[in-house]
C-alpha cells in the first residue's frame, strides 16, 4: 500500500486543472503541481529547480541570494503583527533560511482605493520598524492603486537580496540520514492568529503571530553547526507538515518525527482541537526546521535555545531513509502514521 | 487541554492494548468494522492500528457522509450555487467532492459565491447579514449533524428569514448497517458502533444488531482510548461467547439518546421513501427531507433542482469499499488515478474517507499479506 502512495508521491507533478482554485495557493499539493507543472517547465534553470526559500546567483565572485514573496492577508492587521511587518519577514527569512544574511529589501504595494491613509501610514511604520530589527534597508520600490473591490485593501511584495554565508553549504537536497530535525518554537501560531481575527469562529484565545526576523537563529545554528547544518525551512503556508515532506522528496530520503516533542502552547493546541484542524499544517512566520548532522545536534539546539525568541527550541526527530519521500510521525500516543502533504484550503489568505 | 488529554493517554494505551494482545485466541481473527468516519480517523491519526495485534483486523464502514453522498446531488448543489444572487454555503469536506462535472471549489473559482461554514447557524447569519441574496445551506450528515440543522431551520422560520433555505442530504445509519448486514457476502465479527449517531438517537436502535444478526455492537467514543477500549470489548464478547449490545461512551450516549434532539428532527423532517447512496445504490427510507410544515424552506423546492443522476464513474470501487468487500488500497485506482487531491470516488475526499485516511496516514507498522 505505502508503494503505491510512495510511487505516485515521487512523480513529478503534473498540471491538469483547468482554472486556478484556492488550493493552489495553500501551500500543499495543488500549490506544488502548479509550480513544478507550470512555472518550472517555462523557466526552468539550474537556480529555480533546486526549489529553496531563495535562488542564488554569483556575482563578480561573490555568492548572493535573492528571494521574492508576496502578501495578501487579511485582515491586515492581527494579534502580534500586520502585513507590514510580515511583508519585510517574510522575505528575510526566506533569505536567512537559505543561509544567506539579509542586505536589503524592495517593498511593491497594491493599494485598494478608499484605503484610509491612517492604515497605509501604520503599515509603512510597520515595515520601517521591521527592517530596522531585522538589519536591512528598503531601497527601492512601487505603489500602483487599483478600483475599489480589485484588491483587498493592499497587498505587499518584497523582494529581498542577501549575501550567502560561507559557514555552511545549504541546499533543499542536503538531507541526510541521521540528521537531526531541530524546531526553534511552538507551532500553528501565525494561522491561528490570522484565523481567530477573522472573527469568523466566534472563539477568543490569546494567540498572537509569531512573525519575526529569523537571522538571528540562521545565524546562531551557521555558527554552532557550521558545515554540519544541511538545510534550514521556515514552515510558513502548509506548516512544519508541508516543510517536511517538500524537503525529505528533494532530498531522497525520509523523515520521523516524534509527536510528543513537536512544541505547542496549549491555545493553539485548543483551538486546532476545536476547529479540527492539524496544528502540523498551520501556518508559522517566525519558526525555522533545521538539519543538522547529529554529531553537532545538540550543540546546534544549544545555541538555537539561546537565541531570543527560541528558548523552546526542540529536537523533533531524525532523518531516515526509509521509506524514501515520506515522512512519519510517532504519535504521542504510541502508534505510527504517515504525515502528509496538505490537500485542499484550511486557512485561506494567511500571509 | 482536560478532558481530552485524559483519552490520549500513552501509558493506559499500552495497557489496553497489552489487553487486547492477551484476550485474543490464536488462530482465530477478528474483523471489526467500525461504521463511523470518525473512528476511521482516529484510528490512523493515532497510529492505533498498529498498537492491536494481527489477529484483530478493522474494516471501514459506511458511516463518512462525504463518502456516501452520490455525484448527482454535488450537481444539483452546484446547479443551485451557479443561480445568480445565491450564496452557497457547506461544511468544508463538501468543497472538493467531485460532481459529474466539477466540485464546488471549482465552481468557486468559476464565479460562484461558495462559503465554507462550520455551522448551519453561521450559514443562518449569512442570511441575515445578505437579505437582498438567497443563501443556501447544503446540509450532510447522519443524525449527528442533523439535529443542528433541524435547530436551524426551526429558528429561520421563527425569525421569518425568507431569504434561507437548505438542500437536506441528511442520511441516517440504521437503513445501510441493515443492508450490509443482510449481504451474503458479509465478513464481519462485530461492529464498533457510531457514538455520536448514538448520542442522539440512543444505543437500542442497533438492537438488532446482536439480536438478529448475531455480531455484537459496542457504541464507541472517538478519543484513541475509547476506540481501544471499544475493540477490547468486542473482542471479550467474541472470546467469551457472547453476542451483546454494550456502551463504551456512556459519558455522552444515553440508551435511549437525546429526547430533545429527536423531537426537534422529527418537527422538521420527514423520511424520505429512498435516497441513493454512492456505490450502495438505492436505499429505502433511509434519508430526511424537509418536512411539510418547513417546505418554503426547502432549497430542492425553491430552486426546482435539475434531480441530477449520474452513474458512479466505473473505476471508481467506492461501493466495494465501503461495504468492506476490498480495503482502500485494493481498488483499481487507489493512489494512482485516485488521490486526495484529484479523487474519483469520495471515499478518497474527506479526511474521514476511509481511502483518503489510508492515503494521509498510511499504515506503516502492520504486514498483513501487503506491502505496507
Amino acid at each position: 500500500m505505502l508503494d503505491i502512495v510512495q510511487r505516485t508521491r515521487s512523480r513529478p507533478a503534473r498540471f491538469r486543472d483547468a482554472q486556478i482554485t484556492m488550493a493552489h495557493g495553500a501551500g500543499g499539493k495543488a500549490s506544488q503541481s502548479l509550480i513544478e507543472g507550470l512555472l518550472l517547465p517555462a523557466l526552468r534553470n539550474d537556480a529555480l529547480a533546486a526549489l529553496g526559500d531563495a535562488g542564488t546567483m554569483s556575482l563578480a565572485g561573490i555568492e548572493l541570494a535573492l528571494s521574492a514573496d508576496s502578501f495578501v492577508v487579511t485582515p491586515i492587521r492581527f494579534p502580534g503583527g500586520s502585513i507590514g511587518e510580515l511583508a519585510v519577514n517574510g522575505t528575510v527569512n526566506d533569505l536567512a533560511v537559505s543561509g544567506a544574511r539579509p542586505l536589503a529589501l524592495t517593498l511593491s504595494l497594491v493599494l485598494e482605493e478608499g484605503l484610509a491613509t491612517s492604515a497605509l501610514s501604520a503599515e509603512i511604520e510597520a515595515v520601517a520598524q521591521a527592517a530596522q530589527t531585522a538589519g536591512v534597508r528598503i531601497i527601492a520600490g512601487d505603489t500602483k492603486v487599483v478600483e475599489r473591490g480589485h484588491a483587498d485593501a493592499m497587498f505587499a511584495c518584497t523582494t529581498g537580496v542577501g549575501a550567502v554565508d560561507p559557514r555552511a553549504r545549504l541546499s533543499t537536497s542536503g538531507l541526510r540520514p541521521g540528521d537531526r530535525i531541530l524546531l526553534s518554537g511552538p507551532i500553528g501560531e501565525h494561522g491561528m492568529a490570522v484565523m481567530l481575527a477573522r472573527d469568523e469562529f466566534s472563539l477568543q484565545a490569546d494567540i498572537s503571530s509569531d512573525t519575526r526576523s529569523l537571522w538571528p537563529a540562521a545565524d546562531a545554528l551557521l555558527e554552532a553547526a557550521g558545515p554540519a547544518l544541511h538545510c534550514m525551512r521556515d514552515p510558513t503556508r502548509g506548516g512544519v507538515a508541508s516543510a517536511l515532506n517538500e524537503l525529505v522528496r528533494a532530498s531522497g530520503v525520509a523523515a520521523l518525527v516524534r509527536e510528543a516533542d513537536v512544541p505547542i502552547v496549549p491555545a493553539v493546541a485548543g483551538a486546532a482541537e476545536l476547529l479540527g484542524i492539524d496544528p502540523m499544517y498551520v501556518a508559522n512566520e517566525g519558526k525555522l526546521l533545521a538539519f543538522v548532522a547529529a554529531e553537532r545536534g545538540e550543540a546546534a539546539l544549544a545555541a538555537l535555545r539561546a537565541v531570543p525568541g527560541c528558548e523552546q527550541a526542540a529536537d523533533i526527530g531524525e532523518v531516515t531513509l526509509e521509506p524514501p519521500g515520506m515522512v512519519l510521525v510517532d504519535t504521542a500516543f504510541g502508534g505510527r502514521r504517515v504525515l502528509d502533504l496538505l490537500s485542499g484550503d484550511p486557512l485561506p489568505r494567511i500571509c | 487541554m482536560r478532558f481530552v488529554q485524559e483519552f490520549r493517554d500513552a501509558e493506559l494505551g499500552r495497557a489496553l492494548a497489552h489487553d487486547i494482545r492477551a484476550l485474543v485466541e490464536p488462530g482465530r481473527t477478528y474483523k471489526l468494522m467500525e461504521v463511523c468516519g470518525g473512528h476511521t480517523h482516529t484510528i490512523y491519526r493515532y497510529g492505533i492500528d498498529g498498537l492491536l495485534p494481527d489477529e484483530v483486523e478493522l474494516v471501514h464502514g459506511p458511516g463518512c457522509p462525504v463518502c456516501v453522498l452520490p455525484m448527482g446531488r454535488v450537481d444539483d448543489g452546484i446547479a443551485i450555487a451557479h443561480k445568480p444572487g445565491v450564496i452557497f454555503t457547506c461544511f468544508g469536506d463538501m468543497l472538493r467532492v467531485p460532481g459529474s462535472r466539477g466540485s464546488l471549489l471549482e465552481a468557486k473559482a468559476e464565479g460562484a459565491d461558495v462559503r465554507m461554514v462550520y455551522s448551519p447557524l453561521d450559514a443562518l447569519a449569512v442570511a441575515r447579514a445578505n437579505p437582498e441574496r438567497q443563501v443556501v445551506f447544503f446540509a450532510i450528515g447522519f443524525e449527528t449533524t442533523a439535529p443542528s440543522t433541524a435547530l436551524t431551520l426551526r429558528r429561520a422560520k421563527a425569525e421569518r428569514v425568507e431569504n434561507f433555505s437548505c438542500m437536506c442530504n441528511h442520511v441516517t445509519i440504521v437503513p445501510p448497517l441493515r443492508a450490509l448486514l443482510d449481504s451474503p457476502t458479509l465478513d464481519i465479527d462485530g461492529f464498533i458502533g457510531p457514538g455520536h449517531v448514538a448520542s442522539v438517537v440512543g444505543v437500542r436502535p442497533f438492537q438488532f444488531i446482536p439480536a438478529e444478526h448475531g455480531k455484537p455492537f459496542v457504541a464507541a467514543g472517538f478519543e484513541p482510548l475509547d476506540v481501544l477500549q471499544s475493540i477490547q470489548m468486542i473482542v471479550a464478547q467474541l472470546v467469551g461467547g457472547r453476542c451483546e449490545l454494550e456502551n463504551q461512551y456512556a459519558r455522552v450516549v444515553a440508551w435511549d439518546g437525546n429526547p430533545r434532539a429527536l423531537d426537534v428532527m422529527a418537527e422538521v423532517f420527514d423520511t424520505r421513501e429512498r435516497f441513493e447512496w454512492r456505490g450502495l445504490g438505492f436505499i429505502p427510507r433511509s434519508a430526511l427531507k424537509l418536512s411539510e410544515a418547513y417546505a418554503e424552506l426547502d432549497a430542492e423546492r425553491r430552486f426546482r433542482t435539475p434531480g441530477a443522476r449520474v452513474a458512479d464513474p466505473e473505476a471508481c470501487q467506492c461501493g466495494e469499499v465501503l461495504t468492506g468487500t476490498i480495503r482502500p488500497w485494493e481498488c483499481k485506482v487507489f493512489g494512482t488515478a485516485c488521490t486526495p487531491e484529484r479523487p474519483i470516488g469520495t471515499c478518497m475526499v474527506s479526511p474521514e474517507g476511509a481511502c483518503a485516511a489510508y492515503y494521509a496516514y498510511g499504515r506503516y507498522a502492520r504486514e498483513r499479506g501487503v506491502t505496507v
